[in-house]
């Protein structure tokens, strides 16, 4: 048991000497240039800086469909002239019911809705759609796996829009990750208040052209005439525009958006530029329409609906009635990094003031220092020599737990800094394990060599043991815990692997040097 | 050179060799008593369940001056906040503010608002150092895996023991652990502690801790009843516990060390985990002496010594596990 072969002793040293290393890099900044340079991170609740947790919502996704189907399914009757009675999505269900005029059309129908029912990637992949029904009642259902399908992709892309929106308020180094089925956790470092990004992660922003029907009287009270919609004007919730529902130009066929100022009227205005496809569509729905209004729908709500004066072929437009600088900033930065395919919630939320940061930050290392200290002075007291022997693999501890935790770029948080204090605690037990034992072997009248070997070899067991079920513990409280806690988790096992090894090995190796330079008649215990 | 090589102390002295069997009663009813009160508690009047588990709003806001608490109490429902808690935290003109969680996220960041200038109205020049909103939706969630931590963190450790040493150790140290965990929990309704999620951390952390010094006693226990193959349970326990018991008061002083300075001076968000560890440290190790081994003295009494001398339909399995 204490017989180091030569390249043993090395690697054993070997490893505390790549742990130093691996700790370096935590004392100087990381270089610009991008190479790898593992790290600890300061937790928000060190560093100062928001956590949002934002839940997709789902329902929106489905809704949004059910509507566009019901829009495609009015077009393709429409093409192949098949009437029907009744139209509409029944959100709760998943549903689109259609009553048809003549039972015989029924076949008609369903082959009129080919796109809708047959996979669009050909057969093996999924059609969006389940048709049931009997007689005129024809009932289009949204499958399972498509709604499944559609709603992972609406968290992915989420996700990407919320970090382009994210990346372009400049905010230094922003953490964005998918958590469970629906939800978006995004970390500002250095970010007090995040109401602004909440106010920019709250919007869809999807932007829409649409004409004007003149006709319709949209402060009237009545019901919006079939395939127009009555929308308030952006900040003016009374004052209603009749937009025909028909989608002319979409916002996501923009290549940039550009917030400035008009220089006729000085107000803030947001210049966009359209793609080809947006150019020619812009095109040729202002050259139809001169004279006519033509209104800007964002979320819901008609941002301006100006006359249009002449064709506009140039594939680039203006959007007025920004009300202040910030206002078209927003509004621009919104646009160029697309729609929200659905809406976005905040369920949770926390910030952390740098001073609160910092406040922890010392706290903690108080903590640190006073607990190490305490417990080195115990392990001196109590086991003189070989309580020295334990101290020094407590410092060789530390040092791998750091490196350890740098190497995976954990995150240290003020929970993480308890772990560690608790860890060193608890790592000493290992020591005193085999210190007891070697005692009552040599109490037992065995020589010193003897009694060494046996307290390790007969504690090596027990140290097993007791550190794999606190183990357990912690892996669970890593699975289920979330945020700072998981960060205690993660020192407390990374802990408890590294006690394996410097309780154990380390400390073994000191006691073997000892005693082969000193060759005691008597153990210190 | 003398102070640096020999030990200076021992926490318990050689050759003693105290009855502890003798108070397994007593020391099974007061730890029933103390868990079935707790149990009490728990039901009347509860935990304080944090903002973790409860949803709402919390925020630390530092005054310029030393602050009234009617005059911020007034302030706040003259802003519509009558729900408002409010908590003084350790001086330097700290205050805690609660909010009940409010229905969808519009509401929470106009309440939240109202808080702000509430604050401003009484005590200009305030500084906000943190802010925490979880709607309801997280929050039972952070719950139930908070307790799902908790119950599956057991059940593997019934598992782990009952695969090392034989069941009837298992069935003791869970026991024991739940046991444990119910007096804490009393501690946490006692002293109003809050109940979230680095309370269960401070749990869990005290499970494994605890775990760890029953297993340390079993296992002596175990290499005795193969020692001494005739000397009677009771007195076997005895034996086990007397010579681990420097082991056992040991590491308790060490990590009782290393927590105390975390509840001095860690801070509000850390101070009340220490003290749950605190508590957990002196729960555990005493239950180890005290609960743990009197359960396997009841359950062990007959099996144990039976299992261990040789017998000719003995299972092979089990010598097998033994030789171990």
């Amino acid at each position: 048991m204490l017989y180091f072969s030569r390249l043993k002793a090395a690697a054993v040293f070997g490893a505390c000497l790549i742990g130093i290393l691996l700790c370096l890099p935590n004392f100087w900044p990381a270089p610009k240039n991008g190479m790898p340079w593992p790290q600890i991170h300061l937790g928000l609740d060190l560093r100062g800086g928001s956590f949002l947790l934002m839940q997709v919502d789902m329902d929106a996704v489905a809704k949004e469909k059910l509507g566009s189907t019901v829009d495609q399914v009015r077009q393709d009757f429409r093409k192949s002239n098949i009437g029907y009675t009744r139209l509409a999505a029944d959100v709760a269900a998943n549903q689109v019911q259609i009553g048809l005029l003549d039972p015989t059309q029924r076949q008609a129908a369903i082959t009129a809705l080919n796109d809708l029912l047959v996979p669009p990637n050909g057969p093996g992949s999924l059609a969006d759609f389940d048709v049931s029904g009997d007689g005129t009642n024809l009932i289009l259902t949204l499958s399972k796996p498509a709604m499944q399908a559609r709603a992972t992709a609406a968290v992915t892309q989420s996700i990407e829009i919320v970090r382009r929106r994210i990346d372009s308020t400049g905010i230094v180094d922003p953490q964005i990750a998918q958590q469970g089925d629906n939800r978006i956790m995004v970390q500002l470092p250095g970010i007090t208040d995040p109401q602004h990004i909440k106010k920019l992660l709250g919007e869809t922003a999807h932007m829409t052209f649409h004409l004007v029907d003149e006709s319709a009287n949209a402060n009237g009270g009545g019901p919006a005439p079939i395939g127009d919609a009555f929308l308030p004007m952006q900040g003016d919730p009374n004052n209603k525009i009749a937009i025909q529902q028909a989608v002319m130009v979409d916002g996501a066929d923009l290549t940039n958006a550009q917030a400035g100022q008009d220089p006729q009227t000085g107000g803030w205005v947001v210049n966009i530029t359209f793609d080809s496809l947006g150019s020619r569509q812009f095109a040729d729905v202002t050259s139809a329409n001169v004279g006519h209004p033509f209104a800007i729908v964002l979320d819901n709500e008609v941002i301006s609906a100006p006359v249009i004066r002449e064709a506009i072929t140039g594939g680039s437009a203006q959007i007025s009635g920004s009300a202040n600088a910030q206002a078209a900033t927003d509004l621009a930065l919104l646009l160029r990094a697309g729609a929200l395919p659905a809406p976005l919630t905040v369920i949770e939320e926390q910030s952390v003031g740098p001073e609160l940061g910092a406040d922890s930050i010392r706290a903690g290392a108080i903590s640190l220092i006073v607990g190490f200290l305490l417990v080195i002075f115990f392990m001196a007291g109590a086991y003189g020599l070989f309580g020295w022997f334990a101290n020094i693999s407590l410092v060789a501890n530390l040092i791998m737990m750091m490196g350890i935790l740098s190497l995976i770029g954990a995150t240290l948080t003020l929970p993480g800094m308890a772990g560690i204090l608790l860890t060193l605690g608890m790592a000493v037990d290992a020591n005193i394990l085999i210190n007891e034992r070697v005692r009552e072997e040599v109490k037992n009248g065995r020589s010193p060599l003897q009694a060494l070997e046996a307290g390790y070899k007969r504690a090596y067991g027990t140290i097993i043991d007791s550190n794999v079920t606190a183990l357990l513990a912690h892996v669970m409280l890593f699975i289920f815990g979330s945020g700072p806690v998981r960060g205690f988790a993660v020192t407390i096992t990374v802990g408890i692997v590294t006690t394996l090894f410097t309780a154990t090995v380390f400390a073994r190796l000191l006691t073997s040097r000892w005693y082969v330079s000193r060759r005691p008649t008597a153990l210190p215990v | 050179m003398r102070f640096f090589y020999r030990p200076l102390f021992r926490l318990v002295p050689d050759g003693t060799r105290i009855k502890f069997m003798r108070g397994r009663f007593a020391g099974l009813m007061v730890s029933a008593v103390l868990s079935l009160a707790s149990i009490g508690l728990f039901f009347y009047p509860g935990l304080r369940l944090g903002i973790d588990f409860k949803g709402g709003v919390v925020m630390e806001v530092r005054t310029a001056q030393p602050a009234s608490f009617p005059a911020l109490r007034a302030a706040l429902a003259g802003h519509d906040l009558p729900d408002a808690g409010l908590q003084a935290l350790g001086g330097k003109n700290e205050v805690m503010i609660r909010l009940e969680s409010r229905a969808n996220a519009q509401a929470t960041d106009a309440a939240v608002a109202r808080v702000h200038a509430a604050l401003d109205q009484v005590s200009p020049g305030n500084q906000v150092l943190s802010t925490s909103a979880v709607g309801a939706s997280v929050s039972a969630q952070l719950f139930r895996q908070g307790l799902m931590a908790l119950g599956l963190s057991l059940l593997m450790i019934l598992i782990y023991i009952w695969f090392r040493f034989e069941w009837q150790f298992a069935v003791g140290a869970v026991v024991t652990l739940l046991l444990d965990i119910t007096k804490t929990i009393g501690f946490l309704v006692i002293t109003r502690l809050q109940f979230d999620l680095v309370m269960v951390a401070a749990i869990l952390t005290v499970l494994g801790y605890s775990t760890n010094d029953k297993v340390v006693v079993y296992d002596r226990m175990r290499e005795n009843l193969r020692k001494y193959k005739s000397m009677p349970l009771r007195e076997l326990i005895d034996m086990s516990i007397n010579e681990t018991l420097n082991r056992t008061l040991g590491t308790s002083m060490t990590v009782f060390l290393a927590a105390l300075p975390l509840a001095i001076f860690g801070g509000s968000s850390i101070e009340d985990f220490a003290i749950v560890m605190l508590f957990g440290i002196v729960v555990g190790t005493s239950s180890s002496i005290f609960i743990a081994a009197p359960i396997l003295l009841f359950l062990g009494e007959k099996r144990l010594r039976r299992d261990t001398r040789p017998a000719k339909s003995e299972d092979p399995k089990k010598v097998q596990a033994r030789a171990r």
